[in-house]
């Protein structure tokens, strides 16, 4: 039995701050913003904010330089036409998704920060855009996305369709890299929440708290930027910026909200009464399915003032009612791991679960591996319940050592309820002692396998593109009523490479050195040293008498 | 290691309203290691602390440049996430809710910092990641972790020797990318590394002298390092007393910290300075004043832009709408032609050994006999 609470507060707004997230009447802003909290069932909560800013323009357009920005952020406004953009994903995650415990999230991401971008058909030179994009984008994040180069970047050649509007899909316009090493912190959420229209003075952001959001299970970060219909005849496009922030808490949370266009809570009941009860109730009760799962949502509604109540706050209360009853069976799941010993060679091991009853389907796995680990594809194997299972289509490309890395898609089915392995031998590179990060011990990070997939749905989606659609429900665009589309992110690895001892050229050099010292030097010695006799000196008193005994012509003393 | 710099930008002028920006500066640091494999570890904030006196004095973040060596505040073994405290009192959150850190993790190195300094960086590197100064600006660089007699450490594999320093700073000053420079170390043998300097209008404060060792502050059992280095602790209860209409001058600044408090012996060098260290303000530095002068004229502001005229012509040709793309075609990714690979001209390798098998053959063969083989 456990409690958590969410607490929200309203103060009057004060007039200017109220008005800055409404719509502008004639203008072509729209700015919506929508926070999602699922309990899950490990006894943790699921916070999803989400903020869309939708802006009718066109920043490629010739001759019409777009300089008048409201609610859309100038700095990334001026990213998309410098380097002609068609669509950009970003994010920045902290922990990974246990996708077993707690399902599948609405928005995936993998540990680290991942980067991808679709260019438009009229550039002529992708890989410069790219190399300057990522540069740009590491000083608007404070983040080190400048060690984004050729060594990890990718050309997927079927995965990463573009998530919004066009029909030219030519993948040469697709880069794609992750760095599953960078850490998110509040450096990366200040400019993120920079980006908002109204900072974080208004709105859902103010509860957005760096103290809390870091003390989390999972942390994710992203902002997606893609051109989307306008209306739902979809004869024009519209430019749509998505910043999402997912966070798995643990514990009890406290927040401040307050009024913003168009902003709303939607939390997940499942079947209200069952699992927890929720005060204040709320009249209001959406069904929205999202991810072939339909459920039941309370939503509140923040730019009405009946939601407030008399206090003027809004005081969310869950309290769970002792276990929960079952949670639903995620049906696609992935994992990986480094298999082997030693420090020349190993195996790596991608394990993709099918936990559908009856159905098989095929899912389209991408594997990035760095060239320092260098793969033997003569050794890839896909076994699916004990038997051979050949994958439908291969795309590898070999990596070139310092230039390129190992890009491996494969389109593999797989049978109903059933384990598929994918594994393939590599060895251990080693590395020239400039290239060793300062901790080598720590190990080097190989991004996460990416496993896209059209899940077959228990419950029929809805393929009509609505304005009044939650966020949630609406980033993956649907388009046939019986499947969904999900994409999986496995484990990034750490491996071991050999690592020389990097005090080893001061002790050379100093054993080298005496050695040839106390050698030679005893060699040199022997050789040119002469010897000759040499009388002892006589003290004083008998050199005297020796004096007085020549004299005399007397035998002398010794 | 931390390494701060103010710089003092010249004046800029808004039309309508007169602002005189006298002296933005920019604040340049860089904190290294937590746990250092070698030495006891030093939790070192004074970078938050001095972001607090900064931000207070005035200089904004765009101006400041900050190098972070490691992830304290994010760190897995941090109790208290995105947090740093220089008190183990825990009562002021040094990180804060608005730090932006511009170079992080493996980017903090001796040739970055180098560049930084004299300005020799890639064209694609970023505003925030520069420093962006001129002949007028005044810069504050504070530098803290473990060094030695003429080293200071970065991230436990390299060192920066005073010579480098010293020749960066000369290069500045070659390049007009400084007026006034407050060099502040705080490390072990600190006083070395401001012995060679030899540029003008530089001046140098060190936490301890050559031989003698600087000390760290209070440890805190939670998190089982130490939080921050006599010096800089003493440094920065000094700066507390400071606000931005302050009159103390550097000679308050060198008695920061006696050997009765901080162990070691604070060192300073005032020769390279033009003006007298009694007339120069700490605010110089540290601080950031802006003059408004506020004017009661009527100002004609241009007419709003217009709001961009929809594209009625286009519509009439786009009749057919839009549509998504396939997430996952299967049938097209199966039935997907390989990439046609650019033609490349033959390699190196592949020409030498042609030639030399076409060689070998007319050798062997010669040519005359060459009508009788075919």
């Amino acid at each position: 039995f456990r409690l958590s609470s969410l607490i929200g507060h309203i103060s009057t707004c004060p007039s200017l701050i109220g008005q800055c997230c409404q719509r502008h009447p004639g203008s072509v802003d729209e700015f919506q913003e929508e926070l999602v909290i699922r309990p899950l069932h490990s006894g943790d909560i699921y916070a999803s904010f989400q903020f869309r800013t939708l802006w009718d323009t066109d920043f490629l357009q010739e001759g019409q330089k777009v300089s008048h920005y409201r609610l859309f952020p100038k700095s990334l406004g001026q990213v998309l036409s410098k380097f002609s953009v068609r669509e950009l994903h970003i994010s920045f995650t902290q922990g990974f998704w246990r996708t077993m415990q707690w399902g599948q999230p609405f928005i995936p991401s993998p540990p680290g920060a991942e980067l991808w971008v679709w260019f438009h058909d009229t550039v002529s030179d992708v890989d410069g855009n790219w190399k300057e994009l990522t540069n740009v984008l590491s000083g608007i994040f404070c983040a080190s996305l400048n060690f984004i180069d050729l060594t990890n970047t990718v050309q997927p050649s079927a995965s990463f369709k573009p998530l919004g509007l066009g029909n030219a899909t030519d993948h040469r316009f697709l880069r794609y890299a992750t760095l599953p090493r960078e850490i998110v912190c509040t450096e990366n959420l200040t400019p993120w929440k920079k980006l908002l229209p109204c900072g974080s003075k208004a709105g859902l952001a103010v509860l957005l708290k760096s103290e809390k959001l870091f003390h989390s299970s999972f942390h994710s970060q992203a902002v997606h930027i893609r051109p989307v219909c306008q209306d739902e005849q979809c004869t024009s496009k519209a430019w749509e910026l998505r910043q999402t922030l997912n966070v798995v808490f643990d514990l009890y949370t406290a927040g401040q909200g307050k009024k913003a266009f168009r902003s709303s809570i939607y939390l997940n009941c499942g079947k209200t009464g069952e699992l927890f009860e929720l005060s204040p109730a709320t009249p209001l009760l959406s069904q929205a399915v999202v991810l072939g799962d339909r459920r039941t949502y309370s939503v509140f509604d923040l730019t009405r003032a009946e939601t407030f109540g008399q206090l003027r706050s809004l005081n969310l209360l869950l309290r769970w009612k002792g276990d929960g009853g079952e949670m639903l069976r995620p049906l696609l799941h992935a994992e990986r791991y480094v298999a082997g010993f030693g420090l020349q060679t190993g195996e790596i091991h991608t394990v993709i679960y099918n936990n559908h009853p009856y159905r098989a389907f095929p899912v389209l796995l991408m594997d990035s591996v760095p060239w320092y680990l260098q793969l033997y594809i003569h050794t890839l194997t896909v076994t699916s319940k004990s038997r051979d299972n050949k994958p439908s289509y291969i795309h590898y490309q070999p990596a070139k050592d310092r230039h390129r890395p190992h890009l491996l898609e494969m389109l593999i089915q797989l049978p109903p309820h059933s384990m598929t392995e994918v594994t393939v031998q590599f060895e251990r590179a080693l590395l020239k002692w400039t290239e060793y990060t300062p901790d080598p011990n720590h190990g080097f990070y190989v991004g996460s396998s990416v496993v896209s997939a059209l899940v077959p749905s228990m419950v029929a989606m809805s393929t009509n593109f609505t304005q009044d659609q939650p966020l949630f429900s609406s980033f993956v665009p649907v388009k046939e009523e019986s499947s969904y589309f999900v994409r999986v992110y496995t484990e990034p690895l750490l491996v071991n490479l050999p690592t020389p001892d990097f005090s080893m050229p001061y002790n050379v050099i100093c054993l080298t050195c005496t050695v040839v010292a106390v050698g030679y030097g005893s060699f040199y010695n022997l050789l040119t040293r002469t010897f000759q006799v040499d009388e002892p000196s006589l003290p004083l008193a008998k050199r005297l008498a020796n004096l007085i005994r020549r004299i005399r012509g007397v035998p002398l003393l010794t | 290691m931390e390494l701060r710099e103010f710089i003092n930008f010249p004046g800029l002028t808004f039309p309508g309203l007169k602002i005189t920006l006298l002296k933005p500066d920019i604040f340049f640091k860089q904190w290294y290691s937590w746990y250092s494999k070698i030495h006891s570890s030093h939790l070192e904030s004074p970078l938050e602390v001095f972001h607090n006196h900064v931000y207070r004095l005035g200089i904004p973040d765009s101006h400041i440049v900050l190098m972070l060596a490691d992830d304290m505040a994010c760190n897995y073994r941090n109790p208290k996430p995105a947090t740093v405290f220089s008190h183990k009192n825990m009562e002021l959150n040094v990180y804060g809710d608005d730090v932006e850190v511009d170079y992080r993790g493996y980017e903090v190195t001796v040739e970055n910092f180098l560049r930084v300094l004299t300005g020799r960086l890639p064209p694609s590197t970023p505003r925030s990641k520069r420093l962006l100064s001129d002949d007028r600006s005044n810069i504050l660089i504070y530098l803290t972790g473990h060094g030695g007699n003429g080293f200071l450490k970065f991230q436990d594999s390299e060192e920066i020797s005073n010579m480098e320093l010293a020749d960066a700073f000369e290069q500045m000053w070659q390049k007009r990318r400084y007026n006034e420079l407050l060099f502040i170390i705080d490390t072990c043998q600190g006083a070395s590394m401001y012995e060679r300097f030899y540029s003008p209008n530089l001046m140098a404060l060190a936490s301890s002298q050559v031989g003698e060792d600087s000390l760290s502050h209070q440890p805190d059992l939670g998190i089982g390092v130490h939080l921050m280095d006599k010096y800089t602790f003493y440094l920065l209860e000094f700066l507390e007393e400071v606000h931005p209409a302050s009159q103390a001058n550097m000679n308050d600044l060198f008695k920061v910290c006696p050997q009765s408090q901080c162990v070691s012996t604070p060192g300073h060098r005032t020769d390279l300075f033009q003006r007298d260290p009694g007339s120069v303000l700490i605010t110089d530095f540290f601080g950031s004043v802006r003059k408004v002068e506020i004017t009661k004229d009527t100002i004609n502001l241009t007419s709003p832009v217009e709001p961009p005229i929809k594209r009625s012509g286009s519509s009439d040709i786009q009749i057919e709408s839009l549509t998504y793309v396939d997430q996952l075609p299967v049938a097209e990714i199966i039935h997907q032609k390989p990439k046609q690979k650019d033609w490349h001209p033959p390699d190196g390798f592949i020409l030498g050994l042609w030639t030399l098998i076409l060689l070998v053959f007319f050798q062997t063969y010669g040519i005359k006999h060459l009508k009788h083989i075919f």
